[in-house]
């Protein structure tokens, strides 16, 4: 197995001064599932905003260090950043279904991109939510507005717009925070399937979720990186005091 | 102690009570005034006449035609003009702006929308009109188009004050979740964030529309005031003259009860229905677009 994505010493600290990274390594390996989890404002949702530039759109005061996705380095002002994000897909906390209906939900990323043959587009929109675990849900009505969905549905709709894409990378940002139980495993299950093809970066809505999902752990406290481990070490043998605490529920 | 308490609650509630019946009575007085002294109008003057394009009301041509027809291109020019401006400066304070220039923009367009329109209307007069005559060679500056821009510039700061709140009602999640599927910042304005804000946007439009066509003291200033009938396109360069400016400038010279009194209100009547079919239209498009969303969200 190899490093998809190395990050090198990265730092960041927003204008407001509220949530920042503190010289943070490691590399995230390929087809896997990556969880960064630990208490809120520890810096897990910047990361993944770094990986995909989304932080360019919100005041960011200084930032330093590299991420290497494939050799190169992302944060390069030169890189293409529309293609990047093309690259490196990402699902949110809160479903947010575009003003459009569920077809053109799938197909508005694969427009923006060019594509234009009906054929393909047909066959993104089947495969994605096949693959995200909505399909039979939806397939009788593609062409309702999809803010109709419950919100689990949203949530794998959401999923299924970002995998139409051909993403190499998927970041999820809580994605089954809003979710009940049923659709939480099916996100869950979805996951599996996911990581045979796509390298997941995932930050859990819970502990248990990361315990249930990570292949690899990382675990960050008011922006540092305290341990990055195997995922079954990580939940059952920290080694480091801070990391057991948290995952024994001491703090959090 | 306790019937104290009572006593003062029933008072304040029937305090507030008045205060918002009176505003109804009021409106309904000044509608049921316009309509007493107006309608007379219809038993005086034949409507042929009415409809004719000849307005001299001391030889009894009371043709209402050109005033009508001067206000609407007038108004149609200013909208033409504080659309396009007004939702381009409210997308660009909303989306693309850093957030110091917005703090700076923003107040700015509150205070320009502030401005007396006879301020306007006297830098129109001294420097507008001039220039347009003289760039434009025409006879004289003070035209429908000279009308139409100030009357654009006074709504341009209505139209993008409440588009550009409509704006930024839109959650932020729409525009993360649009990059984050690799849109351009423009792709997501014209697909996401405005086809979100459709409602208020129209609002801001209609509001705007609205600001233009009850506009009196800059137009009666810069139009030139020439009562003719203005369907051209030509018309537009050449002086026109309004509803409110007519009423404006003729009702103080007026006999009380006489027919050119009764035909003013009869104008102020029309003035009165246009405004409210926009805002009608404006309502019920607001209206149907919100029932369309509850539609789908229940």
């Amino acid at each position: 197995m190899t490093n998809k994505i190395t990050i090198e010493s990265l730092s960041l600290q927003y204008s407001d001064g509220t949530e920042s990274l503190r010289g943070i390594s490691m590399g995230i390996r390929q087809n896997a599932v990556t969880v960064l989890f630990g208490p809120a404002g520890g810096g897990k949702s910047t990361l993944l905003r770094c990986l995909n530039r989304l932080n360019d759109l919100t005041e960011v005061k200084a930032s330093s260090g590299k991420i290497l996705i494939d050799g190169e380095n992302i944060l390069d002002p030169q890189i293409d950043v529309i293609a990047l994000r093309r690259k490196v897909g990402m699902v949110f906390a809160r479903p947010v279904p575009l003003p459009m209906s569920i077809r053109e939900n799938i197909i508005y990323g694969l427009e923006l991109a060019g594509e234009k043959r009906k054929s393909k587009l047909d066959d993104a929109v089947e495969r994605s939510l096949k693959l995200s675990a909505v399909w039979d849900e939806v397939k009788d009505r593609l062409n309702d507005p999809a803010i109709a969905l419950s919100g689990g549905q949203q949530q794998r709709l959401c999923l299924a717009r970002v995998i139409a894409l051909q993403p190499e990378v998927i970041l999820m940002d809580e994605p089954t925070s809003g979710l009940d139980p049923i659709s939480t495993g099916k996100v869950e299950a979805a996951l599996l399937e996911l990581k045979k093809e796509y390298t997941v970066i995932l930050v859990p809505h819970s502990i248990q979720q990361a315990a249930r999902t990570a292949d690899h752990a990382a675990f960050f406290l008011q922006g540092e990186l305290i341990e990055y481990d195997d995922g079954k070490k990580m939940f059952t043998t920290p080694k480091q005091k801070k990391t057991e605490d948290y995952i024994m529920g001491r703090f959090g | 102690m306790k019937n104290n308490l009572t006593f003062r609650e029933f008072l304040i509630t029937r305090l507030i009570q008045a205060a918002g019946y009176s505003a109804i009575v009021f409106v309904a007085l000044i509608f049921f005034f316009l309509l007493r002294e107006g309608l007379p109008t219809l038993a005086e003057v034949d409507g042929s006449s009415l409809l004719n394009i000849r307005w001299y009301p001391i030889e009894g041509f009371f043709g209402i035609l050109p005033l009508i027809t001067g206000s609407l291109i007038v108004t149609l020019g200013a909208a033409l003009i504080a659309v396009p401006f007004g939702i381009g400066t409210a997308v660009y304070i909303s989306e693309i702006a850093p957030r110091w220039m917005r703090e700076i923009l923003k107040p700015l367009v509150e205070l320009l929308g502030g401005l007396p329109s006879v301020v306007l209307g006297f830098l129109g007069i001294l420097v507008l009109s001039p220039y347009l005559r003289v760039f434009l060679d025409l006879p004289t500056g003070l035209t429908a188009f000279t009308g139409s821009l100030l009357l654009g510039g006074i709504a341009v700061p209505t139209v993008v004050s409440v588009a550009e709140d409509a704006l930024d009602a839109v959650p932020r999640a729409y525009r993360e979740g649009a990059w984050a599927l690799g849109a351009t910042q423009w792709q997501t304005i014209w697909r996401v964030t405005l086809p979100a804000a459709r409602s208020g946007v129209l609002t801001a439009v209609m509001l705007g529309v609205g600001r233009a066509i009850g506009e009196t003291m800059t137009v009666m200033m810069v139009t030139g005031n020439a009562p003719v009938l203005a369907v051209k396109l030509s018309s537009l360069f050449s002086p026109v003259r309004t509803m409110t400016a007519t009423i404006a400038a003729e009702m103080g010279e007026v006999a009380n009860g006489s027919t050119h009194y009764h035909v003013l209100f009869f104008i102020g009547m029309v003035l009165f229905i246009i405004s409210l079919i926009v805002n009608i239209i404006a309502s019920s498009v607001v209206f149907r677009a919100k029932k369309r969303a509850e539609r789908i969200l229940s």
